[in-house]
């Protein structure tokens, strides 16, 4: 929990990892990529405050201690979903998996939610282990993405045949809370990769289900939020806009939480740190003091609240993910503290 | 490592006096990404840029990750290697993208000159002229956001915008710009042409539909500006030393 002028943030970090991207899990013959994906990761890091940098070698491997300190001891959170990575041509035990941040989390009860992931191009016996990772680990949610590598393809749709029967399996299965990650990305080569229009059909196609885009589609903001805008069950996970924006384009920022504001609106934008890409801590305190910097440059945008700010934070997503918030941090809290 | 690019017969235009740096730099300007609608001079993509007394011409270029998008990528080397072609005086030229994943398919396939498709043999169906087609839209969005602005703030409502020429706009930069990117489409762009087209069909719009076409310009110039922005800070943190040309803005 956050706590600022009397105000109280209950935080749930809706996008975050646990990796080993160290060359003790490179996978021999793909060095290139394995070293090329976590300098890449490492970059936007570099968009942060620098006094929130680590060291390359540190954000290839970090302990359970860093993540347990940066992200609830230091970082306000309250609870953090974990949203696994597998990229298992490049790293040979995944760059961050189900397991990994499940074996882990489960020595701090009540600190984690543990979405799965699913790719249709493995078939029946992804389906097998969707099932199975949902009974092990109470999976609520899943982390697509969509360009991940896999036996000589690069990429994915949503729309694809494949695809929607996981999507069936996900709503009879109770996973309505799927994560959607486009890019960096390869295919399809000759069309623009990081389009989102898949998206908007199985939106459409599975109204159970809650779809939040994260990164706002990235570099595709626009493309997402005139999707988004109608689409009910469509949502903006903010990871990457504050972690990248916020700090290193702050006028961007402001311009990118006003369009989000306008096309999306506050009840469905959700906070991800993606840890360990960067802390959550400057990004909570940011974004709690954070307001336009000129209201009347920006007076086409929604204003932005106290509650705007709780919403985002923390309660759109325990709405999402059934997570209780304590009194003192609802909505109605405010109303009753200030009488 | 890179493969080296180089073409000694074709689209090289020898005759004349060697173009010097400064003039290959001025060619590698015309050059833009296409995602982001800027040239890769200012956004630092040139790494390095050199002509020898002879007229051969060797050019590096650089992105801001290892996994930028693979087609883009080939565009800008593909556009580099022609726009260096052209100049007179010129006799070789290398254009070498570094540090990408794809970037021998990428450096092969434009010395051979063989296309996008080809290079990507089996992993793409067409090239890439609809692709460029999709973003040079997007710009001409962005770019009638920009022009559309002061004069909304300035009083012109949605019907007097729907009624302006391109003609009857005060001359500026931007101005300029949209029309370059309006006629590269195929899109009216005289002084005559309507300020408000739909950048799919180039017909003009309605007032009615006038207030949420804005909306939309507005929302894709950001888009495009906040990109570009995290591009720039990602190169920064790549790279120490600025690209050749480069711009912060």
């Amino acid at each position: 929990m956050y706590e600022k002028n009397g105000e109280k943030y209950f935080v749930v970090d809706s996008h975050m990892h646990y990796w080993n991207a160290a060359p003790d899990n490179w996978v021999q013959g793909a060095e290139q990529y394995a070293k090329g994906w976590i300098e890449c990761f490492h970059a936007y890091q570099g968009l942060g405050p620098p006094a929130t940098h680590w060291t390359l070698e540190h954000f290839q491997k970090y302990s359970e201690e860093d993540l347990m300190k940066d992200v609830f001891e230091n970082g306000y959170v309250d609870v953090a979903i974990f949203q696994p990575t597998y990229l298992k041509e490049w790293y040979k035990e995944g760059f961050n998996t189900t397991e990994r941040n499940a074996l882990m989390g489960q020595r701090h009860p009540g600190r984690f939610r543990y979405n799965t992931r699913w790719d249709p191009r493995d078939g029946d016996e992804g389906l097998r282990v969707l099932r199975e990772n949902v009974e092990r680990f109470g999976s609520q949610g899943c982390k697509l993405y969509t360009a991940e590598w896999n036996n000589g393809s690069r990429g994915w749709k949503l729309t694809d045949p494949g695809a929607y029967r996981y999507l069936e399996a996900c709503q009879a299965l109770g996973v309505k809370n799927i994560h959607v990650h486009k890019g960096p990305t390869i295919w399809p080569l000759d069309k623009d990769a990081f389009d989102v229009s898949d998206v908007d059909h199985a939106a459409t196609d599975f109204p159970g289900l809650n779809f939040i885009v994260e990164h706002v589609g990235l570099p595709r903001i626009e493309d997402f939020c005139f999707m988004a805008t109608q689409e009910p069950n469509v949502y903006a996970g903010l990871a990457v806009v504050i972690g990248g924006l916020m700090h290193a384009r702050p006028k961007f920022f402001a311009k990118v939480m006003g369009e989000l504001l306008f096309w999306v609106g506050e009840d469905k934008m959700t906070f991800g740190s993606d840890y360990a890409i960067w802390e959550p801590r400057w990004q909570v305190e940011g974004l709690v003091d954070w307001d336009y910097p000129d209201r009347e440059e920006f007076s086409d945008y929604p204003e932005v609240t106290t509650a705007t700010k709780k919403k985002i934070l923390g309660l759109n997503a325990a709405k999402l993910y059934g997570i209780e918030v304590p009194a003192e941090c609802r909505l109605d809290a405010q109303a009753a503290t200030s009488a | 490592m890179s493969t080296t690019v180089t073409d000694q017969s074709r689209g090289a235009s020898p005759g004349g006096r060697p173009p010097g740096t400064p003039g290959v730099l001025a060619a590698l300007e015309t050059v833009r990404d296409p995602e982001l609608d800027e040239p890769i001079t200012s956004l630092g993509f040139v790494a390095s840029c050199t002509v020898s007394a002879d007229g051969d011409a060797r050019v590096r270029l650089r992105l801001p990750t290892y996994f930028c998008a693979p087609n883009f990528a080939f565009l800008m080397v593909a556009d580099a290697y022609d726009a260096v072609s052209a100049m007179p005086g010129v006799r070789t030229v290398e254009v070498v993208l570094e540090d990408h994943f794809a970037a021998d398919v990428i450096n092969g396939g434009v010395a051979a000159r063989a296309g996008f498709a080809r290079s990507f043999d089996g992993e793409a169906v067409g090239e890439l002229h609809e692709l460029r087609a999709d973003f040079l839209r997007k710009a001409v969005m962005a770019g009638t956001d920009q022009v559309c602005r002061p004069l909304a703030a300035a009083g012109r409502g949605p019907d007097a915008l729907a009624g302006l020429t391109l003609g009857e706009v005060p001359p500026s930069p931007a101005l300029a710009r949209l029309r370059q990117r309006r006629a590269e489409l195929g899109l009216p762009a005289g002084d005559d042409a309507p300020l408000l087209i739909d950048p799919a069909t180039g017909s003009p719009l309605a007032p009615d539909a006038v207030p949420l076409h804005l909306r939309r310009a507005h929302t894709t110039r950001i888009s495009i500006e906040a990109n570009t922005g995290i591009c720039r800070g990602m190169l920064r943190h790549r790279y120490a030393a600025s690209g050749l040309g480069e711009e912060d803005q």
